[in-house]
């Protein structure tokens, strides 16, 4: 190719990606911190903010939960990565696409898991344990939550190392702790640094979560944004809020991404030899802890969907309920399932389209000499990743009702929060699959007669195939599930979505209602599991990022 | 004709290629023979025109190809290791190159069948690329470059992940199939035996500069400089002084480096005809290699270590007693 057709091909779809992201990411943002810096005549408000003894309590609660919330996970999760790696047996597939479900499960579902939860165990109060809204049912929803994230980006890592240098230092006389201790580890170690960082950010940025399981006792800057915003009415305190919350995710995406790139380079080329395949207690114990730590919370969710109420026994008397009219809801639970897979469809196409334009810019700028191009690329479609919802939301709130642009009202804002939130999994999916393309094979095509644009087509596009599909089934998902940007839009019946009518019925006393929340979470679970499910066994995931 | 002049490559501070200089005619199989990091891969790189020169120039015909993409140079690249598509199945791997001619189907199915037989892969054609054994992956890549019958073939340790039998008969059946097809060949391999055994001319490189070309044999019997006759496991390079002396006493050679190749010596019990010069010395070692013995000796005076290649067993201890045939003596260049 000539060097000003390379020039357009990386050009043209740069100029389209910048023109989307900044008109519905980086405007909304740059509003939020205007705003939050004290636009007009509210200069004193971040120094207030940051002065309170209740926002800096706030701000500690939502530092330490989330390093305790990492901590934990990667505890329980370190393990079962292992037996992932190591061990091979009958249903492995399978049961790694069910353990990265509760990952794409909507966080309002999964607070839903953990109220049927404490209710089914008489945990939620009136007995000698009180789980509900302690810090104790966050960093369990947490642990659950990010449990895949652990998983696969270390267990992908673990099962491209060599094994034989396992053995060779069993050979030279290392326990197994031994060896796990000063031969796997160490290796191991830029793997889980970077999912550390992102169970980190998640359990920073969580939203409906905390919002739900913390109730009103335990906040942390998401849920103060929300509800200065939503509730207050007091949009420069949470303008001031989203600043900070945004200061320490740039800081860690830059920590994390510096973190990647280590890794990408340390990982080997080819793959190792065959794993050992000892199965044995350790397999046991693994799906054990697997089956308690992600399966329980599901299965009470169902239970607790199905039960009677009062009088015991089992109905489907909730599920038969979501199509009648409640009081507190525009519309019927039905119909807000309607409206998610309605957005959820559009949503997905958007994210893919802009996500896969991205996903060349990066590839292409990679090759070439405009290597930082990408890499601002890279880094830049990673912070709406890091980027609370509820940040994009209020800044949608903030400067998306004048021109250019005013469809705060519309319908359409919906589908495009949903794909701003979307489009850094399509890019983080595709990314990392066409890297692991071996160079020597695109060399071979070229040498074989293929020109540059026939070698993206004959060889990356095959690749980057399975992982359309992939990133389509994640955007889908989150579409079906984002909560935090879709909660500030105005409450109409066409934009009330199935995690919103959700969390309404969550936070509404009375069984009737509650059966009926259990009923619609488990709908919700099921349509998203089947998005990623689909996905998962599609498309060989193993080596995505998350 | 290939012609290669003045091709250097600098990596940082490394210099890859160092102003090489090489011809390989219309016809010809030429092997470039070297130990790995001395730059024979990136040699190949070049005239692929997957690695830019930092100076110099590749010619076909006269033709300058600095500039001309890898695609359009109508080369065949096959790598060590393989870079199959992993993707598709072995006739698809096969076809890419006539696809990339737009060979219509029915005959590039023709072809396809054609290669795949003569690399004795009849009936491949749906096996996916993942259920070959290294050896069957070797020859569908062999096919793959050779379909599309490029005008210039190159094999970058062809055979380098293949066992010690396998790799014996693949060599001896790469060397007729080339001969038979008579394509012009690069070939580069890190083992003498192999390029010996296919190559027409062989060139030894050594850190990014040919340190010698020449017919197998030639090089084998007169390696020129001390670095390639130890490539080539000639152990024994001393110095022979002005009036012929060695530590040991005298070798009828001119003064300078010689290199005596292993096979030059004969126990005085079994002498060779037309003998030279005698040397006695105390075996230090000896290591069993099947059809022969290799002896460290360690020479009576001078104390120097010859390898010695002997039919007779010999233990270590033993005190010895050779002649030395000059024909097995090689000048070899100074400095």
């Amino acid at each position: 190719m000539r060097r000003p057709a390379r020039a357009l091909a990386l050009a043209l779809p740069a100029a389209a990606v910048g023109a989307f992201m900044a008109l519905f990411f980086a405007w909304p943002i740059a509003g939020v911190i205007v705003r939050g810096l004290g636009g007009t005549g509210t200069a004193a408000v971040l120094g207030d903010v940051l002065g309170s003894a209740s926002s800096r309590s706030v701000i500690w609660f939502t530092l330490w939960q989330a390093a305790v919330s990492t901590a934990l996970t990667v505890a329980v999760a370190l393990p079962a990565a292992g037996a992932m790696a190591r061990l091979r047996f009958r249903g492995q597939r399978l049961l790694r696409a069910l353990a990265t479900v509760p990952f794409v499960l909507p966080t309002v579902v999964v607070a839903a898991a953990f109220e049927g939860l404490f209710d089914r165990f008489g945990l939620a109060g009136g007995g000698a344990v009180n789980l509900r809204h302690t810090v104790w049912a966050i960093l369990m929803a947490h642990v659950f939550f990010n449990y895949a994230v652990v998983l696969r980006t270390v267990g992908a890592h673990w099962s491209a190392l060599d094994a034989r240098v396992e053995d060779q230092a069993r050979v030279l006389g290392a326990s197994r702790l031994e060896v796990f201790r000063r031969v796997v580890l160490p290796r191991l170690a830029p793997s889980i640094a970077a999912a550390s960082a992102i169970v980190f950010l998640f359990s920073f940025t969580s939203f409906g979560v905390v919002l739900v399981l913390g109730g009103p006792a335990r906040a942390t800057i998401e849920t103060e944004i929300y509800r200065y915003a939503v509730v207050r009415l007091d949009l420069a305190t949470a303008a001031a809020l989203a600043v900070v919350q945004l200061a320490a995710v740039v800081a860690l995406v830059v920590v994390s991404n510096a973190l990647e790139r280590r890794r990408a380079v340390a990982e080997p080329v080819s793959s190792p030899a065959a794993a050992p395949r000892r199965r044995g207690p350790g397999l046991v114990a693994n799906l054990a802890v697997m089956a308690v730590i992600l399966g329980l919370p599901v299965a009470a969710l169902a239970e607790r969907s199905l039960a009677a109420g009062r009088g015991g026994g089992y109905t489907l008397r909730n599920y038969t309920a979501m199509a009648e009219r409640v009081d507190l809801l525009p519309g019927t639970a039905l119909a807000a399932l309607g409206n998610s897979l309605m957005f959820a469809a559009p949503a997905a196409a958007l994210a893919l389209a802009v996500g896969g334009a991205a996903t060349l810019v990066v590839m292409r700028a990679g090759r070439g000499g405009s290597r930082h191009i990408g890499r601002v690329f890279d880094i830049g479609l990673t912070l709406p990743l890091g980027t609370s919802a509820v940040t994009v939301g209020l800044g949608f709130l903030l400067v998306l009702n004048r021109p250019p642009i005013d469809i705060r009202t519309s319908v359409l804002v919906v589908p495009i929060a949903h794909a701003v939130v979307g489009i850094p999994f399509v890019v983080r999916t595709l990314v990392p699959m066409l890297r692991t393309v071996n160079p020597r094979t695109r060399e071979a095509a070229a040498v074989l007669g293929a020109s540059p644009g026939r070698v993206r087509r004959e060889i990356d596009l095959r690749v980057a195939a399975r992982g359309v599909a992939v990133g389509a089934g994640f955007a889908f998902a989150v579409s079906l599930g984002e909560f935090g940007a879709t909660s500030f839009v105005p409450r109409r019946p066409e934009t009330l979505t199935a995690p919103l009518a959700l969390f309404r019925l969550l936070g509404t006393p009375g069984e009737a209602l509650r059966g009926q929340a259990m009923a619609l979470a488990v709908a919700l679970m099921a349509l998203t599991a089947v998005a990623v499910f689909v996905m998962d066994l599609w498309g060989d995931t193993r080596r995505g990022v998350f | 004709m290939l012609t290669v002049s003045g091709a250097t490559v600098t990596f940082g501070r490394m210099t890859a290629l160092d102003g090489i200089d090489l011809q390989v005619a219309t016809g010809e199989v030429v092997a470039i023979l070297g130990p790995s990091g001395c730059g024979k891969s990136t040699l190949l790189r070049a005239v692929a025109g997957l690695q830019p020169l930092d100076a110099g120039q590749v010619c076909w015909d006269g033709e300058d190809l600095v500039g001309l993409p890898v695609h359009r140079r109508d080369f065949g690249l096959m790598f060590q290791e393989h870079a199959l598509f992993s993707h598709r199945d072995v006739a698809a791997n096969v076809a890419f190159g006539l696809r990339m001619q737009k060979m219509d189907a029915p005959i590039r199915r023709q072809r396809v069948r054609e290669v795949l037989a003569m690399v004795g892969l009849a009936g491949f054609e749906e096996r996916p690329i993942a259920t070959l054994s290294g050896g069957e992956a070797q020859r569908v890549a062999l096919a793959r470059s050779l379909a599309p019958e490029p005008r210039l073939l190159m094999l970058d340790e062809p055979l380098g992940s293949l066992d010690r039998p396998r790799r014996d008969e693949l060599t001896e059946e790469l060397r007729s199939l080339l001969r038979r097809i008579g394509v012009t060949v690069l070939h580069v391999t890190h083992d003498h035996d192999e390029a010996f055994a296919v190559a027409d001319r062989v060139a030894v490189m050594q850190s990014g500069r040919i340190a010698r070309i020449g017919g197998p044999a030639e090089i084998w019997h007169a390696p020129r400089r001390a670095g390639v006759a130890r490539f080539l496991g000639h152990a024994n390079v001393v110095a022979v002084a002005e009036d012929g002396a060695v530590p040991w006493g005298r070798l009828p050679s001119p003064a300078g480096p010689v290199v005596l190749r292993a096979d030059a010596f004969g126990r005085v019990d079994d002498p060779i005809p037309e003998a030279g010069p005698v040397v006695a010395g105390t075996v230090s070692d000896v290591r069993f290699r099947g059809d022969r013995f290799e002896l460290t000796l360690r020479t009576d005076p001078g104390d120097f270590e010859l390898l010695v290649r002997d039919p007779h067993p010999a233990a270590v201890g033993d005190r010895l007693t050779y002649t030395v045939d000059p024909a097995k003596i090689a000048g070899l260049d100074a400095g």
